[in-house]
């Protein structure tokens, strides 16, 4: 009891900010603290690997091929003697980059749709539909066909690698960002009956104030849960449709496509699956454990408990 | 004593052996496995190679192609050729004597009369026979007498042997397949499952999609043979299990068809059950080039001959690019013993293959620099070779396929040390192949600089498929897309020599014409190709006599087979 209220007593005394709250809360969340310490880990390996391990991914030294784990070669070669490291630091880079940027543009997406169909309300139904319409689309087939409308143009104008990367990161993104706008939706239809909300209006707060001060800081919660679920829904899909031999060309390595290349020589070189297969599922676990910390943290009335 | 009386008895023992084994059925069972299960023992209603190889154990055709591809008489007595009489010097008709003494598995006698209904069955206009394309410009097939049979074209045929030739169009007996003609063939069950035949098996249980059972014709041509008194045909799985079945765990003894990466196969082979086998027919794995821009602005006019491609129209760039790729390491990593590289299009049969082309089998990046300085391409500062404001930069697609994507990077990084910039693409083997003339990806529509896919020519006589480079052979959208001239290419002095080729019947100047034709696609460089690819198929270490072959029924001498 005693010390209960002492450590009150001290809280109260020190000047507390929120987001030191949010992160007092996060650190409690042990698997929260490690998953974002080992996404942390994987970002930084993919942005400044490339400086530390120089070899290039793309270069085949056929005579090493096949090659098991080395002081040249730390995670082996594979059946054309490119090295596997490297090759998974530049792949890492890809998916990374994918992900993240896939992830922003779902999110904006998603907020937007779910703020508008929440807070205006001739906008709802439209939105909403729109919104089921996207979610009964099949994901893959609308991909496949997605690529191949738009890649030549693309490939023309911005190249293969960039033009790609674009078509990625725009068909995963749109077609990632319903989950968002229907919570979004939902917490912002809740909010805006709440009594801060209405005192906000019955003073003539205008519409756009009223979501940027006081919806959207209430609902980031569920927004920045589904970012860090988007990121590892993004780096699946990437993997996935590299995975099935599309996507970017074919010595242009990312971890699905490094994973699609190694399935062929899962019982004479297990390596070749398990590093790419990993380096995904542990980075897709601890964005999830990210989000799950992240989403404690957020809430208010879980803060504290 | 005792030990030299025993070595003397199993050396008694053994003579008994060798000389049991001449002997019709001495040898037992026979155990085969095809991964993909015959559904029906008439090669006439089905196209599959599983049912054409199967009933090949049973009916036979007039004449077949040996293991290098060249003809053997089999039900005949020779092979008729204009020299001998045997082909009309019209090149209208020819005609094939039954060999005498040969008796259907029933006891009754072979004759001309069956090898005619043959005919009239495959040829009924009601019937959708499955090997029509053997039978086509036939006239009329007629019974002369007991044993001479005569066939009749509506065009001069300089290559006659299409009806009653090869596994695909075996002769079936008149009496049992008599009420089947037309649309009653697909009811004829009985016929069509267990039909009466000339061969060394009988049928004695047909389990469609599953297990023959056949036991050794008690009738066959040749007293002492089959070696094995039955045999079980086993189908289903898929070819990695066919090849455990017989290289590691020994249950069967021939395992057909082991598409399998080299190094798979290779480890099997390791277990030392038995061995592999590999016959090179006419596939080749090669680099089409596009002599056509098929640059996207030019619309409809795309990959189309309006248009010549900027830079792959010049043949020291072609020339440079097939110098530059090593094709040993090529098959050392995708084929091993399964591939051969190769510098022709038409690398068999043996007779026909060109010895002309043989210095692209090493690799030169040297000469190849040489080659491109010399026609003005000069290396730029990002190391792409340009003329005229043109860089070398080339787009390479193929299917996706593990191999090819390995054949892509390894040729890009070669044609990297030539000042060469490429870019790799990959499309979904069944939209490439698919031909869907809405999808851009098509290998006809071909809108890339280069692209890799393997092709190959049924039977032994390269004419038709030399016809394929024919000019205005190629696809376009006047015709859908649907041409097979990939490359593009059109040259009077080739379209001249295929005419010359479709009147002439002499074989040595068919020979001569095809080593010509396919010369000169290799040193214009229309096409550069890569490996030559076999056919695999593994046995196991007892059964002896085997003559893999690609030109005919892998079966095709499963008389001579024996256990060793």
């Amino acid at each position: 009891m005693t010390d209960i209220t002492q450590s009150k007593l001290e809280q109260q005394s020190k000047p507390r900010s929120q987001w030191l709250d949010v992160w007092d809360q996060f650190s409690t969340h042990k698997g929260a603290l490690a998953g974002a310490g080992f996404f942390l880990f994987v970002l930084l390996a993919v942005i400044f690997g490339p400086y530390v391990w120089a070899i290039d991914p793309q270069y085949i030294d056929i005579r090493a091929r096949n090659e098991g784990m080395s002081l040249a070669h730390p995670l082996g070669t594979d059946q054309l003697g490119r090295d596997t490291l490297a090759r998974l630091i530049r792949g890492g880079q890809t998916s990374m980059a994918v992900g993240l940027t896939a992830m922003l543009l779902s999110l904006v997406v998603g907020t937007l749709i779910g703020v508008l169909a929440g807070y205006v309300r001739w906008l709802d139904g439209p939105l909403m539909r729109l919104t089921d319409l996207f979610l009964a689309l099949p994901l893959l087939p609308l991909l496949l066909v997605i690529i191949m409308l738009f890649r030549e143009t693309l490939r023309s104008a911005l190249g293969p690698e960039a033009g790609i990367f674009l078509l990625m990161v725009f068909v995963i993104g749109i077609t990632s960002w319903m989950q968002t706008a229907r919570i979004v939706r939902g917490d912002v239809l809740s909010l805006k009956e709440r009594e801060f909300v209405l005192a906000a209006v019955s003073i003539g707060t205008p519409g756009r104030r009223i979501i940027l001060r006081h919806i959207l800081p209430n609902v980031l919660s569920p927004i920045m849960v589904s970012a860090t679920l988007g990121i590892a829904n993004a780096i699946i899909t990437e993997s996935a449709l590299s995975f099935l031999g599309l996507g970017f060309p074919s010595d242009f390595p990312t971890w699905g496509r490094l994973l699609f290349d190694a399935i062929d020589y899962l019982q004479q070189d297990p390596g070749r699956v398990l590093w790419p297969g990993l380096a995904i599922s542990l980075t897709v676990l601890s964005v999830n454990y990210m989000g799950d910390g992240l989403r404690d943290a957020l809430d208010p009335r879980i803060r504290g408990r | 004593m005792k030990p030299r009386f025993i070595a003397l008895l199993a050396a008694a023992l053994l003579v008994v052996a060798t000389h049991a084994s001449a002997q019709r059925g001495a040898d037992g069972h026979l155990n085969i496995i095809y991964w993909q299960a015959p559904s029906i023992l008439n090669p006439f209603l089905s196209g599959g190679t599983k049912d054409i190889e199967s009933a090949s154990l049973v009916i036979e055709p007039l004449a077949r192609y040996d293991e290098q591809g060249n003809m053997v008489p089999w039900l005949a007595e020779e092979i008729p050729t204009v020299a001998n009489g045997g082909v009309a010097d019209d090149l209208m008709s020819i005609t094939w004597r039954v060999a005498e003494g040969i008796t259907w598995s029933d006891g009754t006698p072979l004759t001309a009369a069956d090898v005619a209904f043959t005919a009239e069955y495959c040829m009924h206009p009601e019937g959708g026979c499955a090997q029509l394309s053997s039978f086509e410009h036939v006239e009329s097939v007629t019974a002369i007498d007991d044993r001479t049979v005569e066939i009749k074209y509506s065009t001069p045929k300089p290559f006659p042997y299409g009806p009653f030739v090869g596994a695909t169009s075996p002769i079936i007996q008149k009496a049992q397949f008599q009420n089947c003609l037309g649309t009653s063939a697909p009811g004829c069950t009985d016929a069509n499952f267990m039909p009466i035949g000339t061969g060394p098996f009988v049928v004695t249980e047909f389990r469609p999609n599953d297990v023959i059972s056949m036991v050794a014709n008690d009738n066959y041509r040749d007293p002492d043979k089959p070696a094995f008194a039955s045999l079980t045909f086993k189908g289903g799985g898929d070819a990695t299990a066919a090849g455990r079945a017989v290289l590691e765990t020994g249950e069967f003894d021939y395992a057909w068809n082991l598409q399998l990466n080299p190094d798979v196969l290779t480890n099997m082979e390791a277990a030392g059950n038995g061995k592999i086998l590999a016959s090179f027919g006419t596939a080749v794995e090669r680099i089409m080039v596009n002599l056509t821009n098929p640059d996207p602005d030019l619309g409809d006019e795309r990959s189309t001959r309006a248009h010549p491609h900027p830079f792959m129209s010049d043949l020291a760039v072609r020339q440079a690019l097939s110098m530059a790729i090593d094709r040993d390491i090529l098959n050392e990593i995708g084929y091993g013993s399964t591939g051969r590289p190769t510098c022709n299009v038409v690398p068999a049969p043996a007779i026909y293959a060109s010895d002309a082309n043989d210095a692209c089998l090493v690799q030169d990046v040297a000469g190849a620099n040489a080659k491109l300085d010399e026609a003005g391409w000069v290396i730029g500062s990002d190391g792409i070779r340009a003329k005229d404001g043109v860089r070398l930069s080339i787009l390479y697609q193929t299917s996706t396929n593990a191999v090819r994507q390995d054949f892509q990077a390894l040729i890009k990084q070669w044609w990297s040390e030539i000042g060469v910039e490429t870019e790799l693409r990959n499309v979904d083997a069944s939209v490439f192949f698919g031909g869907d003339p809405g999808s851009p990806d098509t290998f006809q529509k071909h809108f890339a600089d280069l692209e890799m896919y393997t092709n190959l020519f049924d039977g032994t006589d390269p004419e038709n498929y030399l016809n394929t480079w024919r000019c205005d052979n190629e696809p376009n959208p006047g015709n859908g897309w649907q041409g097979v001239n990939i490359p593009r290419y059109c040259d009077p002095a080739y379209d001249a020599m295929l005419e010359e080729m479709a009147g002439t019947a002499d074989l040595d100047e068919r020979v001569r014409l095809t080593k010509a034709m396919n010369d000169k696609l290799m040193q214009e460089v229309v096409m550069i190709p890569l490996i030559h690819r076999g056919r695999v198929s593994a046995h196991s270490n007892s059964l002896g006599g085997i003559k893999m072959n690609v030109w005919d029924s892998e079966l095709w001498n499963a008389a001579d087979w024996f256990r060793q």
